[in-house]
């Protein structure tokens, strides 16, 4: 009771604290644990602001942009050649990278979370570093290497080979920008489920692919799937390091961004927002699954503590 | 001891799955940020010191240094707030809020980039209440703080959020019962617990900014000297084949990268030894 009386700024009731209600009481402890309702309203209100300026109003334009001439006018930029080869080339190039990346993060979420070795700190951070690189570096790199003017540039053009400006110059650089997404999901994931499931299915008799299969990959699941679909997303949109080693030859090596910064350069401002409306639904759709999964997790622990 | 090694026999396939991350790894990015680093280092001193302090060069370091800086401490004040208001109250409409908060990790850069100009152009949305006060936005410096301030938004945000979280509440009431006003607590206990987060959301919103090309080359109107950040001037001299030039300027921007990722990776140690 006289630490309560302590907390009240004003130390009305510092010499009878026997007579103070339970309403009172109750105010004065809000009073010095939480903030005033006033205060509350103000930093919700600029919180708001500031989420409106800098997250609702860029996607509103775009879903403005989109439609503000008709469903006909969207339909026609999509539907337009230069924009189908686009997604074509946005679509094969995803159906390379995304299963490369999401072997590659089970694979090291796998050694990393169920092994013990020298130098585990250094490859989780190595497993970062495509994602501190700058995008348009990431690109410089592959034109210094397979680029005509670059080390092996020679050779390649001896044997007839085009990395540089072509499709597989592309998919090398979506992989190492998108390279970490999927292990970055799993590692933490699996470290914290530690292996006991998986020696207990081993001890039983099963085999590696099948206790993978039976008790890792149920547990990983959600996480998988969130780390697949942001990849994808990624993947699809990755903008600076494609933008260095495209070209930017229409019809043949733009992918659905750099179609994009085309119509946005030639004033084509409709058809350019439509185009981004196709990636804007992904986005959206990433977002919305990861919040899925942490309400699910939410849920689970809640469950779990009652 | 014995039974340690037994156990870690217990578990098949370290071979595989190390051996096919170290290739796979090796393959995509090491060895081409080896060979990278190597060229660089095939320029003579002169060639990479002129290519890395021509006076274009050096303007755009400033502006990318400058407007990154800027953009960080943005995030670092209202990215707070937004994590604080998110944790702590209740409002309509908060869980949308909360998954908004990733929308510039998940849309792509040129699609924000474009949305980012439209809507701070002199005649867009935001952009013509500025021009009220003679402020303009897009195709000036302010334009790329924009662009910097929305890529870096979810750092802050993402990494004060679970610590604040998981802040115990008797730490606040003790203070309180103890006798401090809920100023003094927010600035002696609650300030200090959330500081390593607050700073590990700075540098890698910073960081992300440094780096970033696809949502300021729109907004930023890239005029040489004024509004030209580093990334686009590796663009600019890659597409001109100035091969040189460009690696020299890329080396700088990998250094510097590859320094922030020790800094970051040494703020959440001390992060996770503070709050574990």
């Amino acid at each position: 009771m006289n630490t309560f009386n302590q907390a009240t700024r004003d130390g009305r009731d510092a010499g009878a604290p026997a007579v103070v209600d339970d309403g009172d009481l109750a105010r004065r402890w809000q009073r010095a644990t939480d903030e005033p309702a006033w205060l509350k309203a103000v930093l919700i209100t600029t919180a708001l602001i500031f989420v409106g300026l800098f997250l609702v109003l860029p996607l509103s334009v775009v879903l403005y942009g989109a439609f503000e001439r008709g469903l006909a006018a969207w339909f026609e930029a999509v539907r337009d050649p230069d924009a189908l080869s686009a997604i074509r080339l946005t679509l094969l190039i995803v159906a390379i990278v995304v299963p490369l990346n999401t072997v590659f993060g089970v694979a090291a979420a796998w050694a990393i979370a169920k092994f013990e070795f020298p130098g585990k700190p250094v490859l989780i951070s190595l497993i970062d570093m495509p994602f501190a690189i700058s995008p348009v570096v990431v690109g410089l790199i592959f034109v210094i290497l397979f680029g005509s003017q670059g080390w092996l540039g020679p050779w390649l053009a001896a044997h007839d080979l085009r990395i540089i400006f072509a499709a597989p110059g592309i998919v090398i650089v979506i992989a190492f920008g998108t390279l970490p997404f999927i292990a970055r999901e799993l590692i933490p994931l699996m470290q914290q489920q530690g292996k006991e499931e998986e020696e207990a299915s081993l001890t039983l008799g099963a085999g590696g692919l099948k206790t993978f299969w039976y008790v890792t990959l149920p547990n990983i699941k959600w996480g998988l799937i969130y780390g697949v679909i942001l990849c994808n997303a990624r993947a699809m949109g990755e903008f600076g390091a494609v933008a260095v080693v495209s070209g930017r030859i229409r019809g043949e090596t733009n992918t659905v961004p750099l179609h994009i910064e085309v119509l946005y350069n030639e004033y084509m401002f409709t058809a350019a927002f439509a185009v981004s409306s196709l990636l804007t639904g992904l986005a959206l759709v990433t977002i919305a699954i990861k919040s899925i999964i942490e309400w699910q997790d939410e849920r689970q622990k809640r469950r779990a503590a009652a | 001891m014995s039974i340690t090694l037994a156990r870690r026999r217990v578990i098949p396939g370290f071979g595989l799955t190390m051996g096919f991350t170290l290739l796979y790894m090796g393959l995509i990015f090491l060895v081409p940020v080896g060979a990278f680093l190597l060229y660089t280092t095939t320029m003579s001193w002169e060639t990479f010191w002129h290519a890395i302090t021509q006076r274009q060069v050096v303007a755009s370091y400033k502006l990318s240094f400058g407007a990154s800086l800027v953009g960080a401490t943005i995030n670092l004040v209202f990215g707070a707030l937004l994590a604080w208001v998110l944790v702590r109250y209740r409002f309509p409409g908060k869980r949308l809020v909360d998954a908004l908060v990733d929308l510039p990790f998940a849309l792509p850069t040129a699609v924000a980039g474009i949305a980012l100009v439209t809507l701070y152009a002199s005649t867009g949305w935001v952009g013509r209440y500025f021009e009220l006060f003679g402020l303009r936005v897009a195709y000036t410096q302010l334009g790329v703080v924009v662009a910097l301030t929305y890529i870096g938004l979810p750092f802050v945000v993402r990494t004060v959020q679970p610590v604040l979280e998981d802040l115990e509440a008797e730490w606040e009431e003790a203070s309180a019962s103890l006798g401090a006003d809920r100023f003094t607590t927010i600035r002696r206990v609650i300030f200090p617990a959330l500081f390593p987060a607050l700073l590990t959301g700075f540098a890698l919103a910073f960081a992300r900014a440094l780096g970033e090309y696809g949502s300021v080359v729109f907004i930023s109107g890239n005029l040489p000297f004024r509004t030209e950040i580093t990334p686009l001037l590796i663009v600019a001299k890659a597409e001109q084949y100035d091969y040189h030039g460009a690696a020299a300027i890329g080396t700088v921007m990998l250094v510097v990268a590859f320094a922030m990722l020790l800094v970051i990776n040494g703020l959440q140690w001390w992060t996770s030894r503070r709050h574990g």
